[in-house]
């Protein structure tokens, strides 16, 4: 649901007019979840819930629960590679496959992950009945589908910008698909693979805090770790218990920047293409520390060799993966043959989908949906203008200035990081201590965690814009408006489109979690789309579950096509000089 | 060359390459190349940038396929790159992730060597080309210069019977590329290369002159073989002797030829809407016909020896003269250059006179902008979108040449206030009078 700097800025990203293709894999996506909906409501019946464990709201249990909450993660970044690794190559070595994986991704990205996280959980749920896999799998997978069609999207892009010198380099000391995979292939895509990687973890906190504390219908799940931990602190209205959850997070989080991300951005350094020294090189203690100790760095090298040699063999790949059909047939009827099987497939999922929906959705539903969809627009639309008028001047006056930057710009993104449903029971307890109107007062948690991608794109912009501009703005003695409106906006306009697209993504997943609220017995309903689904999923209302992703998803393609997009490549071709 | 065919190293055989249009017909890069290398020689293809050179070099290496037309290395037909071939590139194409040892190692890949032998040979071809000391550097610590060495031991490391160049010394400055082009001319001619023929890409003509045995003359649109001229002198060469300025004059001359050749075919195409224009600004022109009018030229120039004065490419000069010929400020012949009448009083005028005159110029002698004048004179609203005229263009143009003749005659029109250009809604407007 997010999209992130690195599927925008990739070269080649040119942004196709909504077409045939991008309608087909709507049409698939969405189909396909609900039939995986329905399938996933006539596995409940067998259902038999695992024994769920207590959780404690012990402090001292605390530590244990944080420690599982961040093996999830690492559990789904692991996963998201190796999605990373198979789908977008395929995507970009093969043209047919390209042509359906492509549009399947663009569209899984704007899909509220927490909205189908009630078919999933179900759906592993029954895969291993009375089993505690079922559902700490269906926490990975909603961390996972929060950083794969990034990671994707990154690689890919990456795999289809490889500069033509260094492609054909490979090609004429004739290396073998496995070498150029490892040499070419995927050091030219680390470092923006890496960067989408720390991007996506920072929103898979929030899912992962979302999905270990989850009932659909009468399956309820509990696993141990922060979620569910702040999930009872809720339950028994134990506002310590919620702050000592938060410090547990803060730590989470930093020791994962600290030891994992860090170092590995650093190490990325070495990959960038530019042949230019890179102005500020990034510094990790961790790394330093490997790299200086001895017995690291023997150990490294061991490593290093081991996989130096695993690289240079010439591994041939089967030629199916390199291009389509074993059999030798006209590359045309292949053509004719593969388009007719994805006009199948669609027809197919329409018609199920139709027969399906009609006969439990009503019109009347449409139009609940719809109604409750407009009102969380406004209030997308409202949140996002509100926070734009409030973190761009900050954004742009920190930026300006180098050394407030670097204090600013970690804090902007550890807060983008950190899961702001863990905050949400302490603003509740404010609106219901004060008695706030909850349609209001509730909209406000919406953009609580994603705000800050407004604040760290706008003040990565304005530090990267130009001193010769400004210093000619400053000798011509520009005036303030005129400054704003001639020289600054334009010179962060692309950087502050991405991270406006990314906070309203952000927006309309946490609205799931973030419209219908409760505190100890004290239910908040502030209603709009994200409280329908929130309420279906309670109900475990399938069919209806996925009527409301499926119009938030439409409105989330919508507004990208039509507003964000398009914003987008403005901003881009204005800010070129050739 | 073809006397005896067991030297021949690589052969081309009536080589066409026509790139695919989505509307069109199939635009035609190479046409009907012959070309054979063999033992010993360093054969030199020189060329205006965009006469499709690049092209021939890369499928001389089997990294594309011709439409038509056979390639033969060593007697057998070419099917992608193969062992014995290897590549120098213009842009180093060095891995900035490996270092300059694992880069090198890169080249032997594909033998399938054990990791002692790889390191052993790699080494050595570091030694060789001067680069020791280095191999743990990564390229993005090492000059332009150093980096271009590293490409050089890449592609010798494997051994390659032929080595292919691709401009390799352009992306050089003057003094870096010299040292590199006498370097390696020392160790092909002491014979320390295990290369036995190479084959390279220039538009340098001093280079080619400098290091070519043999040099095939390419023309543009589509690209053929305009002329053979071969090298007889020994190496070392010397740049002030008389034959080698013979050869490079002779070179300018057929340059010059082919020039107005291909002004001229197009002059007579589509009522010579259909001509590409060089790439010249305003201001190159003016510039060159204020260097050509004043001492010691007065109006009369070598082409070679304005290059020489004024440190120009030949990609770089060229354009200008052709736009000087096109617009009849000076008339090309012979590698030389010979101011007009017109000319001269361009060179004389003020700002206002010169843009009365180049206008003229521009609406007798260039039919692309005349005509866009026209149309805008006889449209209403004085207005038309940019759309029309490229696709006017790409009829009997490649993309790349309508979006630069496009981009020509927009600068000039522009300049001449004939019409001019809105950007934002991509249209030819009429100028407003200033007032």
């Amino acid at each position: 649901m997010e999209h992130h700097a690195e599927v925008l800025t990739g070269g080649v990203w040119r942004q196709r007019i909504p077409g045939w293709r991008d309608v087909a894999a709507t049409l698939l996506v969405l189909g396909v979840m609900v039939l995986i909906g329905v399938g996933a409501h006539q596995m409940v019946a067998p259902f038999v819930a695992a024994q769920q464990p207590a959780i404690s709201l012990s402090p001292a249990a605390l530590p244990l629960y944080t420690l599982r909450t961040m093996m999830r993660m690492l559990a789904a970044l692991v996963a998201s590679l190796i999605f990373t690794f198979t789908y977008a190559t395929l995507a970009a070595k093969s043209r047919r496959a390209e042509t359906v994986l492509i549009p399947v991704l663009d569209v899984l990205q704007s899909v509220p992950i927490l909205g189908y996280l009630s078919f999933t959980v179900v759906f592993f749920v029954s895969l291993f009945p009375g089993n505690e896999l079922g559902p700490e799998l269906a926490a990975i997978f909603a961390v996972f589908t929060s950083q794969a069609w990034n990671m994707a999207f990154s690689f890919y892009q990456s795999l289809r910008t490889i500069p033509s010198d260094l492609d054909e380099a490979s090609r004429s000391f004739r290396a073998s698909a496995w070498q150029r995979f490892w040499r070419l292939e995927v050091p030219f895509a680390m470092p923006g693979l890496i960067w989408n990687m720390m991007m996506s973890m920072s929103g898979g906190w929030f899912f992962v805090v979302a999905s270990e504390a989850i009932s659909v219908g009468d399956v309820q799940i509990t696993l141990p770790g922060v979620g569910s931990y702040v999930a009872r602190a809720i339950q028994e209205r134990d506002l310590g218990a919620v702050g000592w959850a938060i410090l547990a997070m803060t730590i989470a989080i930093i020791l994962y920047d600290q030891l994992l991300f860090r170092p590995m951005v650093t190490w990325a350094e070495k990959f960038r293409y530019e042949q230019t020294a890179a102005g500020i090189v990034p510094r990790s203690w961790v790394l330093e520390l490997f790299r200086r100790s001895r017995l690291m760095t023997r150990f490294n090298e061991r490593i290093g060799m081991g996989l130096h040699r695993a690289v240079r063999t010439p591994l041939v790949l089967p030629r199916t993966i390199r291009e389509a059909t074993p059999w030798s047939l006209p590359p045309r009827i292949v053509d004719v043959v593969w388009y007719s099987l994805i006009v199948a497939a669609i027809a197919y999922v329409v018609w199920a989908l139709l027969r399906y929906a009609g006969s439990v959705l009503s019109l009347a539903d449409l139009r609940i949906a719809a109604s409750n969809g407009a009102l969380t627009l406004l209030r997308v639309a409202v949140l996002i203008v509100i926070a734009s008028m409030i973190w761009v001047p900050i954004g742009v006056f920190v930026g300006l200035r180098p050394n407030l930057t670097a204090i600013v710009q970690p804090i902007a993104q550890f807060l983008a990081a950190f899961p702001a449903n863990l905050l949400f029971p302490v603003v509740v307890f404010l609106i219901v201590r004060f008695d706030l109107a909850p349609k209001i007062w509730l909209s406000p948690l919406m953009i609580l965690g994603t705000q800050w991608y407004i604040l760290f794109n706008v003040i990565a912009g304005a530090s990267a814009f130009p001193s010769d501009l400004r210093e000619a703005a400053a000798t011509f003695r520009v005036r303030p408006w005129r400054w704003w409106r001639e020289v600054m906006l334009p010179g962060i306009f692309p950087y502050y489109v991405t991270g406006a697209i990314t906070a309203s993504g952000g927006a309309w997943n946490a609205s799931i979690v973030s419209e219908v609220v409760s505190w100890g017995p004290t239910k908040l309903n502030g209603s709009g789309l994200g409280a329908y689904i929130a309420q279906m999923t309670e109900a475990g209302d399938y069919p209806r579950i996925a009527l409301g992703v499926a119009t938030m998803s439409a409105l989330v393609i919508v507004a990208n096509r039509l507003l964000w997009r398009p914003l987008y490549r403005f901003g881009e071709r204005r800010t070129r000089l050739d | 060359m073809a006397t005896q065919n067991a030297t021949v190293i690589i052969e081309l055989h009536k080589v066409c390459k026509a790139f695919a249009k989505p509307s069109a017909e199939p635009l035609p890069v190479l046409k009907d190349i012959d070309i054979s290398v063999t033992k010993g020689e360093i054969l030199g293809l020189l060329g205006r940038s965009g006469s499709g050179k690049s092209t021939l070099l890369r499928i001389a290496g089997g990294l594309i396929k011709p439409t038509s037309g056979e390639v033969l290395y060593r007697g057998a037909p070419l099917a992608g790159p193969a062992e014995g071939i290897a590549m120098v590139f213009q842009t180093f194409a060095l891995y900035p992730w490996l270092t300059v040892l694992d880069n090198v190692e890169l080249g032997l890949d594909a033998l399938g060597l054990s990791l002692d032998e790889a390191r052993r040979r790699a080494m050595a071809s570091i030694d060789l080309i001067g680069l020791d000391g280095f191999q743990s550097a990564y390229p993005r610590e090492l000059s332009g210069g150093m980096r271009q060495r590293v490409g050089f031991a890449r592609a010798i490391v494997s051994e390659p019977t032929l080595l292919l160049m691709d401009e390799p010394f352009s992306a050089l400055d003057v003094l870096t590329a010299e040292t590199l082009r006498t370097d390696f001319l020392d160790l092909w001619t002491e014979q320390k290369l295990p290369t036995k023929a190479v084959l390279m890409v220039t538009h340098n003509i001093e280079e080619a002159v400098l290091m070519c045995d043999r040099i095939l003359v390419l023309s543009s649109n589509p690209a053929r073989i305009a002329a053979e001229i071969p090298v007889p002198l020994r190496q070392p060469r010397d740049r002030l002797d008389a034959e080698f300025h013979g050869i490079v004059d002779e070179i300018y001359s057929t340059l010059t030829a082919r020039s107005l050749e291909s002004i001229g075919v197009h002059g007579q195409v589509h009522g010579g809407l259909a001509q590409p224009l060089p790439r010249a600004s305003v201001n190159q022109i003016s510039g060159l016909i204020e260097k050509l009018s004043a001492a010691p030229y007065a109006g009369n120039a070598e082409l070679a020896q304005i290059a020489g004065a004024l440190a120009l490419e030949v990609d770089d000069l060229f354009p200008t003269a052709e736009a000087l010929h096109i617009l009849e400020f000076a008339v090309l012949k012979d590698g030389a250059l010979k101011l007009s009448a017109a000319g001269r009083v361009f060179a004389q005028g003020n700002t206002d006179e010169r843009k009365r005159l180049f206008r003229e110029h521009l609406l007798r002698f260039v039919p692309l902008a005349a005509h866009i004048h026209r149309i805008l004179e006889e449209r209403e609203a004085h207005r038309a979108p940019r759309m029309r005229f490229e696709a006017e263009l790409e009829d009997h143009l490649t993309r790349r040449e309508a979006e630069r003749t496009l981009r020509v005659v927009t600068g000039w029109g522009r300049y001449a206030e004939l019409f001019g250009y809105d950007d934002k809604s991509r249209r030819f407007t009429v100028v407003e009078a200033a007032e």
